[in-house]
């Protein structure tokens, strides 16, 4: 024999905070894929360097600007790959704008490396000129992204061990 | 009113900080039309379109992506196994019907185009076995590091291309004496967004292009060429860094002079023209280009990391290469480069592919073990168990390729 479905207060309360959350749920899918199009055909617009590099040299070193806590993990920021540390947003601004976060996060360099590839992007790779900004990323990719002594050949690393039939 | 632009600013501030926890600061570069990473859809299947997911993705901004090892075994790498090293963007729209080639340049007799029909009907086709390897495969190893995509060894593989002979499309157009070098452009495009910067434009000298085995090739391995792998034209010039295969064709210029486009110059596809201590920084002037790619192996089976029984033999196989020349001995040592003894080698299919190996093995008694292998060309020339010259830009490590096993 079944049950007939009862509506005390608590049930009902549970089933409106659900209610509402599916409603929110569907809003934010929204909100994301209307902003998806909107970049979508904001990188069809023609590009302008000169405007860029103007607005960016306007900019001054700000305050260390705090990353919320649910995108670290271990430390790492997860949106980016980048390492969580000061200044990481101008990090995030300047160097991702034309290439991925990989191709920082997987070199390592000396402060004057990172000075000598940002001088390389800026002869030929239409990087602007940092500014003040310079500094403090410099800083970030030499503390968070150094070199290690690796000598002429490192042991072999990260073996998976498995069995191997004859 | 509220123009579309502050509409962008704010709307893209607002998904920035969430993203974030950061200010309008974002925003203000967004606007002019470049999407970080971070907001761009990384699961988009045309970002890695025609690519298995075996590859190692070491950037997706441009891509770049190698293979590993163990992936490597087949004698040709099949498409979906292919590395890839982009420069910048790869073309979204590619018309086949109007896609055409130039030939042009101050030693050319003339300019002419020809659409891919033309090409395919006026000259005669072949198709060979080539080696395309990154100049910079191997640069992870590099101390002091090298700047750069940080390849390990899977920058590398050798398929069946097949096109026309680049030598043939030139002397039909004609050049002049004063002919020294070719050098190519692509239809990718920058990734800043500049719609007129050139990405990448290198090429080879007039003898080089003018080899048999130099190709302008429209197939890999009988079918269309990989979206990033330069679909539908590219130069395939076997044995010399991939960077002189452009892809993505659409002209070729007969310079009178050593081409000097985009990475020809400077520091890039550049080593030290005299040895230098690791960390010597060198003048621009001091730099010489890159041209055949050192004697190279690996061992593509079995994968490392392999446990067996004491009582069991290891059987490896793998692939070697050595540039322009033909690999002319190939050795294996269990014993950290103390001993090496000689494994069974089959000779190329043509020039310019690579070829393979294999041994059997037995270990005297359990425990760890590298299996090592060292290539030597036609010329003596052997790998080194070290890393070789060390180079500001970490390009030609050729040193031996190791394989972990456990002997129980």
């Amino acid at each position: 024999m079944m049950n007939k479905p009862t509506y005390d207060k608590e049930k009902l309360a549970l089933l409106l905070a659900n209610t509402a959350l599916k409603i929110a749920g569907v809003l934010a899918i929204f909100t994301i894929v209307g902003l998806s199009t909107v970049l979508y055909f904001n990188v069809m617009k023609p590009y302008n360097q000169k405007l860029l590099s103007q607005q960016v040299a306007k900019q001054s070193p700000k305050d260390i600007v705090a990353i919320p806590k649910e995108l670290i993990k271990n430390g790492i920021h997860t949106p980016t790959g980048f390492k969580v540390g000061d200044h990481l947003h101008m990090v995030v601004a300047t160097c991702t704008a034309c290439h991925s976060a990989k191709l920082v996060t997987q070199n390592r360099a000396t402060k004057e490396g990172w000075k000598d590839m940002i001088v390389w992007m800026q002869e030929t790779q239409n990087l602007w000129d940092l500014g003040e900004n310079e500094e403090p990323i410099l800083s970030y990719l030499a503390k968070h992204y150094g070199p290690e002594e690796t000598g002429r050949r490192k042991p072999l690393e990260n073996i998976e061990w498995y069995s191997l039939d004859p | 009113m509220q123009s579309r632009r502050t509409f962008i600013t704010k709307a893209t501030a607002t998904y920035l900080g969430t993203l974030l926890g950061a200010e309008i600061v974002f925003a203000n570069r967004l606007m002019e039309g470049i999407v970080p990473v971070a907001l761009s859809n990384q699961d988009d299947p045309y970002s890695l379109k025609g690519k298995s997911k075996g590859l190692t993705l070491l950037n997706d901004k441009p891509i770049n992506a190698e293979t590993p090892v163990h992936l490597l075994d087949d004698k040709t790498t099949p498409n979906d196994l292919f590395f890839v090293r982009n420069n910048g963007i790869p073309p979204t729209e590619i018309n086949l019907d109007k896609w055409s080639l130039t030939i042009d340049g101050e030693a050319a007799n003339k300019t002419i185009n020809f659409t891919l029909k033309e090409l395919k009907e006026k000259f005669k086709q072949y198709s060979y076995q080539l080696v395309l390897e990154c100049g910079g495969n191997g640069r992870s190893e590099f101390s002091p590091p090298a700047k750069g995509n940080q390849w390990t060894l899977g920058a590398v593989g050798c398929a069946l291309w097949t096109g026309v002979r680049l030598k043939d499309v030139l002397e039909y157009v004609g050049y002049s004496s004063e002919a020294t070098y070719i050098g190519y452009y692509g239809k990718d495009t920058h990734v800043s967004g500049d719609p007129d910067k050139v990405v990448i434009s290198r090429g080879v000298p007039m003898n080089k292009a003018l080899e048999e085995h130099s190709l302008i090739a429209w197939k890999m391995n009988n079918e269309d060429i990989p979206l990033h792998n330069g679909y539908p034209l590219r130069l395939v010039f076997g044995g010399w860094p991939a960077s002189t295969s452009g892809k993505w064709l659409k002209r070729i210029s007969i310079r009178d002079r050593i081409h000097d486009g985009p990475k020809m110059t400077g520091q890039s596809y550049r080593v030290p023209c005299k040895p230098v201590a690791p960390g010597t920084k060198v003048d621009n002037e001091d730099m010489c280009i890159i041209e055949s790619m050192p004697v190279k192996s690996l061992i593509t089976y079995p994968k490392t990391g392999a446990m067996i029984g004491i009582n069991d033999s290891l059987n490896i196989r793998g692939h070697a290469w050595a540039g322009e020349l033909e690999v002319g001995k190939m050795e294996y040592s269990i014993d950290f480069g103390a001993t090496w003894e000689n494994c069974v080698l089959e000779n190329p299919p043509n020039k310019y592919a690579w070829q393979q190996f294999e041994a059997s093995i037995r270990f005297p008694k359990t425990g760890y073990y590298e299996v090592w292998a060292r290539a030597t060309d036609t010329q003596n020339q052997q790998q080194p168990m070290i890393l070789p010259g060390w180079n500001p830009r970490g390009y030609l490590n050729n040193a031996c390729h190791r394989i972990a096993v456990k002997v129980q």
